[in-house]
C-alpha cells in the first residue's frame, strides 16, 4: 500500500457549506430536514483509498458536523432531523477501513476524537435544542455506521430479510467500535450484555426483526411501508420539539488569516511557536455596542460576538488538533473590556429562552466541551490587560493549571477575574457538570461559596481564597515562574500527559460521553497500538487483502 | 410425518435415515417448502404430469431418471457427488492440507452467506418464472420450464441440506428465510437484484438460463473446488443438473434464431418491422434482449476490486473455477492487471492483488464462455447469407456495481456523456415496444407435435423420445 496517512499538507479546513458538500444531500421541508447519506467513493480526504458501500473518513463527518450547525442556525423552524442514506439498501458502512489502515495513529484517535464530538453535538441538540433526531435505516447499517444512528433518538430500520445492523469490529478488523457504539448499546438502549457480547462478535450482524427484540432499533418496516413509518415517526417526534424559531441567520464565512504564525481571527488569535511547542491562543472581549435587545441580537446574526467567538475558537481547536500535532501546550490568554463581557453574559442569560440565544449558548457549550477531551495541555495565564470573566472565565477553569499575576494591593491593572451565572450551568462538559462543580469534585460548599461571589471582582488572593486560580506569582517572579512552568510542562511524556490529563479533566462524576471518551482512550488506543491490529500481520492491516491476521494469543 | 417416509420421500446419499438432526430439520422445513411450491412455483401446473428426470443417485443410472410425475410429488432429493479420497484444499493459505468436512468456526459466518447467497438464487428463479407456463411455445419447451424449476427447487434443497446439517439453529433460521424472500416482493426482496428482474416471455428465459444460468455455473465451479467437502461435493452434483439449463438457453436463442432466419428468406427482407409483422423476433431486438441481461449477469460477479474476494480465496472457502488448470494456487503475490475510468473520462490500467481481483478473473472466464454460443449463433446468420452479427456488450456497459458503476459508456465500451447515455438507451435495451411485441408472440402451443410460429422445432426430443411425444399431459 501507499502513503501512510498523515497531518501533513494540505492541511485539513473545517469549513464546508451545503452548497459544496460532497457526500450528504441537506434538504428542509418545513419542520423536517433530511440528511441523505451519498458518500462519493473519489472524494476521500487524503489518497490511497475509496469511500465504497457509503463509508466514511473525516471528510464526510466534517460536512456532517457543518450540516447539523447550519440546522440549528440557518433552520431554526426544523424540529426534526431524518438521517437516511441517499443508496439502495445500504445505510452506511461505517468508517473506511483501506483509510484506516493507511492511517497514522494519531490520525486515527483525531478522527475518533471528532466524530465522537459531532455524535455527542446530535444528542446535545436533542437534549438542549429540542431538535429530534431519526436515524431512517433503509439498508444495512454497519459499523460506524450503527454508531451514527445510535447517537440518533431513534432508528427506524427497514425490515427487507436482508438489511442487517451489526458492529463487526472485534469479529472483522481486531479492534473496537470507535463511535461509542459499545457504550450507547449497553448505556443507551439498554441491550442485555449478554446479547450484546454476540451481537458484538458477529460480523453479518442481525437482521430487523431480531434488532428490533434485542432493542437495538426501535421500529422496523418492511420497504413497501417504510416511507410511511419515516413519516409517521416524523410526525411523533416533530411533535415532541419545543423548537420555535421562524427566521433563521446565515453562517458567514470565518474572516481568518492563517500564516506561519498561527490563525488569525476577530476574536480569537492564536500564535504558534515551533521551538517551545506552545501555541497561544487569546481570546477577545466583545468591543464596541453590542445588541441588548432580541430584534437587534437577530439582525446582527453570525456577527453577534458570542456566536463569531465560539465559531473562531471552534475553528482554531479543530485546525490546531487535526494539523499541530506537536504541539502539545496551549496558553490561553484573554484581553478586552470585562465589563462588556460581563454585559454579553447578562444578555445571554437574559434572552436564554429564545432560539437563537439558546442556539448560541449550545455552541460555547460544544466549543468548550472540545477543550476538555483535547489531548494537549492547557495553561491559563491571568495577566494585566486580561479579561478572565463570565464566559471568557471558563477558558481558565478549563485549563488544567491557570496562573495569575498577583499585583500591589494598590496596581489598578491588577488583573482581576469575575464569575457570572454563565459559570454556574450554562456550559456543562461532557460528564454533564459544569467546570466550576467539577473543579470542587462536587463539594457542595466550595460551590456555594464561589456562586456567592458571582460578579465581584476577584484579584489574585481572593481568587486563590476561592480555589478559582492554580498559582499567584508576584511581579518579581512571573516571567520565570510562568516561562519554566511551561518549558517545564512541554518536556513531560506527550502519551503520559494525555492520559494523566484525561483522568484528572473527568473526576467524580462519570456520563456516558465520558465512558465513551475515557473507553476510546483507554481500551481503543490500547488495541490501536498492539500488533494484533496494526501489526504487519495484525488483523487492521490484512483487511481486504485475504491474508488472516496472526494473532499474539497471549491474554494481557 | 415420521422420519421414515420422509426418507422414502427424500432421495439421498446423505444418510438421512441416521441422522435424527437432519431429520427434524427436514420435517419442519419440508412442509414449508410444498408450501412455497404450491404459492410461487408454475402457477396452476400442479395437476399436470410432466415427464421429468429425477435423480435418484449420484451414479450415471442414478442422477437421471425419467417419468411422468405430477410436480409437486417430485422427488427433491439430497445429493453430493462421490468423496474424493484424501482430498487437499487446492487454493489460499491452508494449501495442500487435508479438507474439512465440517465447518471451522472461524470461517463459520463467512460459509454461511455463501451458501445463503447461492441458495437464494435457486427459488428466486422458479418465482421469476412462475406465469411462464401459460405462454409455452410447445410441450417440449413446458416440459424443459419444469425441469428447470424442479431442479433449482432441488439446488434450494442442496443449499438447506448443508444450511440443516452444519449451520445449526442460525442455519436453520436461514432455510427458513429462503423461502420467505420472494423474487420482486418489494418488502422482501431476493438479495441479489438480477434475481428480482422479471421474466415474462420466453425469450428472456431463454436469455436467463443462457445468460444468468451460466453464472450459476461459474460461481458452482468455484464453489466446487471449496475447501468444505460437503460444499464442494454437493456443488459437483448440482452442476451436472446446471447444464441442462443452459442447453435450454443455448438451443432456445438458436432456435428462435433459425425462425428469423427462415422468415427473412421466406419474406426476403431483413427490415426488423417486416420480420416482426410476420410474426418472429427480428435479430436486433434480440441483440438488445442479449444486451439486458447479459450486463444484468455481469454484477452477480460482484466488484472488480473486492475485499471479499480475497477472503474467500484465502480461506479455502472459494476457488477460481477449474483451479487445477492454475500455476500458482496461493496467489498472494501477484497481479491482475484491469481498465478502470480514470475520473476525468478517460480509462486506466490498474494493477490489483490478484486475491482480491478474483471475481475479475471469474468475469474474464464467463464472458470467454458466453461468447462460444454468440459465435455460433452468428455461423448460422452467416451460413444463412446475412451480414447482421450478434455482439456481446463491453464489461463497462450498464454496470451497477463496481469500478463502471454509473459511468456512461456505449455498448462497445466508448465513454459517451450522461445526455447521450440516456438517448442510446432505448436502442441498447428492450424498450416497451419491445416487450409489447414480444408478449404478443407468446401464445400458448400445447397440441404434442406442435410448435409456435416465432421458434424452430429443436433438433431432437427429450431421452431420444420424439418431438410429437405427450411431454406434459395437461389435466
Amino acid at each position: 500500500m501507499n502513503a501512510v496517512l498523515n497531518a501533513a499538507p494540505p492541511a485539513v479546513t473545517f469549513e464546508r457549506h451545503p452548497d459544496t458538500y460532497r457526500h450528504w444531500k441537506l434538504t428542509v421541508d418545513g419542520p423536517v430536514a433530511t440528511l441523505a447519506l451519498g458518500i462519493d467513493e473519489d472524494g476521500g480526504l487524503r489518497p490511497g483509498y475509496r469511500l465504497k458501500l457509503n463509508s466514511y473518513d473525516l471528510g464526510v463527518d466534517i460536512e456532517l458536523h457543518d450540516a447539523l450547525q447550519r440546522i440549528r442556525f440557518e433552520h431554526p423552524a426544523v424540529k426534526c432531523v431524518v438521517i437516511t442514506s441517499a443508496r439502495e439498501r445500504m445505510f452506511c458502512s461505517g468508517a473506511n477501513i483501506y483509510m484506516l489502515g493507511l492511517s497514522t495513529h494519531a490520525w486515527k484517535v483525531n478522527f475518533c476524537k471528532f466524530t465522537n464530538e459531532t455524535r455527542n453535538g446530535i444528542e446535545d441538540a436533542s437534549r438542549h435544542s429540542g431538535i429530534r433526531f431519526l436515524a431512517a435505516a433503509n439498508g444495512t447499517v454497519a459499523g460506524g455506521g450503527y454508531e451514527l444512528a445510535l447517537a440518533c433518538d431513534e432508528i427506524l430500520m427497514i425490515d427487507d430479510r436482508s438489511s442487517t445492523v451489526s458492529l463487526p469490529e472485534v469479529p472483522l478488523l481486531g479492534v473496537l467500535p470507535g463511535t461509542g457504539g459499545l457504550t450507547r448499546v449497553t448505556d443507551k438502549r439498554r441491550v442485555r450484555r449478554d446479547l450484546a457480547d454476540f451481537f458484538c462478535t458477529t460480523s453479518e450482524g442481525v437482521r430487523a426483526d431480531r434488532a428490533k427484540q434485542w432493542k437495538l432499533v426501535d421500529h422496523i418496516a418492511k420497504p413497501a411501508q417504510f416511507k410511511q413509518a419515516i413519516a409517521d415517526r416524523v410526525a411523533a417526534l416533530v411533535a415532541q420539539s419545543p423548537r420555535s424559531g421562524t427566521q433563521g441567520i446565515e453562517l458567514t464565512p470565518l474572516a481568518k488569516t492563517i500564516d506561519a504564525n498561527g490563525y488569525h481571527y476577530r476574536h480569537v488569535d492564536v500564535t504558534i511557536d515551533r521551538s517551545t511547542r506552545v501555541a497561544t491562543i487569546t481570546i477577545s472581549a466583545p468591543a464596541g455596542t453590542q445588541p441588548e435587545t432580541l430584534p437587534a441580537i437577530h439582525a446582527a446574526g453570525a456577527a453577534w460576538y458570542p456566536i463569531a467567538m465560539a465559531r473562531e475558537l471552534d475553528d482554531a481547536i479543530l485546525l490546531l488538533r487535526t494539523n499541530e500535532l506537536a504541539i502539545g501546550t496551549w496558553v490561553f490568554k484573554t484581553c478586552g473590556n470585562p465589563a462588556a463581557m460581563l454585559a454579553v453574559d447578562a444578555t445571554l442569560k437574559q434572552y436564554s429562552a429564545d432560539w437563537l440565544v439558546n442556539e448560541t449558548i449550545g455552541l460555547l457549550r460544544r466549543t468548550l466541551a472540545r477543550l476538555d477531551v483535547s489531548s494537549r495541555t492547557m495553561f491559563a495565564c491571568i495577566e494585566p490587560g486580561s479579561c478572565f470573566v463570565g464566559t471568557l472565565l471558563e477558558f481558565a477553569l478549563a485549563a488544567d493549571r491557570s496562573y495569575m499575576l498577583a499585583a500591589a494591593d494598590d496596581d489598578a491593572t491588577a488583573p482581576a477575574i469575575v464569575l457570572s451565572e454563565m459559570n454556574f450551568g450554562a456550559y456543562p462538559m461532557v460528564n454533564h457538570q459544569s467546570r466550576i462543580a467539577t473543579r470542587f469534585c462536587g463539594d457542595p460548599i466550595a460551590l456555594a461559596k464561589a456562586h456567592g461571589a458571582v460578579g465581584k471582582s476577584l484579584a489574585a488572593r481572593a481568587a486563590d481564597e476561592h480555589g478559582l486560580v492554580t498559582f499567584t506569582p508576584d511581579d518579581l517572579d512571573w516571567e520565570e515562574e510562568v516561562r519554566i512552568a511551561i518549558e517545564e510542562r512541554a518536556s513531560l511524556s506527550p502519551d503520559a500527559l494525555t492520559g494523566l490529563e484525561a483522568s484528572l479533566r473527568f473526576p467524580v462524576a462519570e456520563s456516558m460521553e465520558t465512558r465513551v471518551f475515557g473507553r476510546l482512550t483507554a481500551w481503543q488506543n490500547w488495541i490501536f497500538n498492539r500488533p494484533n491490529a496494526i501489526g504487519e500481520q495484525g488483523a487492521l492491516k490484512v483487511y481486504g487483502s485475504g491474508a488472516k491476521p496472526k494473532f499474539d494469543w497471549d491474554r494481557v | 410425518m415420521t422420519a421414515i417416509n420422509l426418507t422414502e420421500r427424500i432421495p439421498n446419499n446423505v444418510n438421512l435415515a441416521g441422522d435424527r438432526t437432519l431429520q427434524r430439520a427436514l420435517e419442519h422445513w419440508q412442509p414449508r417448502f410444498l408450501n412455497w411450491w404450491h404459492e410461487m412455483g408454475p402457477e396452476d401446473f400442479s395437476a399436470a404430469d410432466v415427464y421429468l428426470r429425477t435423480a435418484v443417485g449420484v451414479d450415471a443410472q442414478g442422477w437421471a431418471s425419467y417419468g411422468h410425475v405430477k410436480m409437486p410429488d417430485y422427488r427433491w432429493g439430497i445429493f453430493l457427488a462421490d468423496q474424493i479420497a484424501d482430498r487437499t484444499i487446492g487454493f489460499g493459505d491452508s494449501f495442500g492440507a487435508p479438507v474439512w468436512q465440517q465447518v471451522p468456526g472461524e470461517f463459520r459466518s463467512q460459509f454461511r452467506r455463501i451458501i445463503v447467497t447461492q441458495g437464494d438464487t435457486e427459488p428466486a428463479s422458479v418465482e421469476q418464472q412462475h406465469l411462464l407456463g401459460h405462454t409455452c411455445p410447445s410441450l417440449y419447451d413446458l416440459r424443459n420450464l419444469f425441469q428447470i424449476n424442479v431442479e433449482e427447487g432441488r439446488h434450494l434443497w442442496a443449499m438447506v441440506y448443508l444450511l440443516h446439517a452444519y449451520f445449526g439453529r442460525d442455519g436453520r433460521e436461514e432455510a427458513e428465510e429462503m423461502l420467505t424472500r420472494h423474487s420482486g416482493d418489494v418488502d422482501k426482496p431476493r438479495i441479489l437484484d438480477t434475481f428480482n428482474e422479471p421474466i415474462e416471455d420466453w425469450l428472456s428465459l431463454f436469455m436467463f438460463t443462457y445468460f444468468t444460468d451460466r453464472d450459476g455455473k461459474f460461481q458452482l465451479k468455484s464453489l466446487a473446488e471449496s475447501a468444505f467437502d460437503p460444499l464442494a461435493r454437493t456443488c459437483r452434483f448440482m452442476l451436472t443438473e446446471e447444464a441442462h439449463h443452459m442447453f435450454v438457453g443455448d438451443t432456445g436463442i438458436a432456435r428462435v434464431i433459425r425462425r428469423t432466419l427462415e422468415v427473412m428468406k421466406e419474406h426476403g427482407t431483413a427490415d426488423p418491422a417486416a420480420i416482426r409483422r410476420a410474426g418472429a423476433v427480428d435479430l436486433p431486438t434480440m441483440q438488445r434482449y442479449m444486451n439486458f441481461w447479459f450486463t444484468s449477469s455481469l454484477d452477480l460477479f460482484g466488484s472488480e476490486v473486492s475485499s471479499n474476494a480475497a477472503t474467500t480465496f484465502a480461506n479455502g472457502i472459494k476457488g477460481r473455477p477449474d483451479e487445477s488448470q492454475y500455476q500458482d494456487h496461493n496467489c498472494s503475490n501477484a497481479t491482475f492487471e484491469m481498465e478502470v475510468p480514470d475520473g476525468q473520462g478517460g480509462v486506466k490500467k490498474d494493477a490489483a492483488p490478484l486475491r482480491n481481483a478474483m471475481n475479475e478473473v471469474m468475469r474474464d472466464a464467463y464472458i470467454k464462455d458466453c461468447e462460444i454460443g454468440v459465435k455460433r449463433w452468428n455461423m448460422q446468420i452467416q451460413r444463412a447469407g446475412h451480414e447482421f452479427r450478434f455482439s456481446l456488450p463491453s464489461p463497462r456497459f450498464r454496470r451497477s456495481i463496481g469500478a463502471w458503476l454509473q459511468v456512461p459508456t456505449d455498448p462497445a465500451g466508448n465513454l459517451i456523456s450522461a445526455a447521450a447515455y440516456s438517448e442510446g438507451m432505448p436502442n441498447w435495451l428492450p424498450s416497451a415496444k419491445d416487450k409489447a411485441f414480444i408478449k404478443s408472440l407468446m401464445q400458448r402451443v400445447v397440441a404434442p407435435g406442435k410448435i409456435a410460429a416465432w421458434i424452430a422445432p429443436p433438433d431432437r426430443g427429450i431421452n431420444n423420445l420424439g418431438l410429437d411425444y405427450e411431454y406434459v399431459k395437461l389435466a
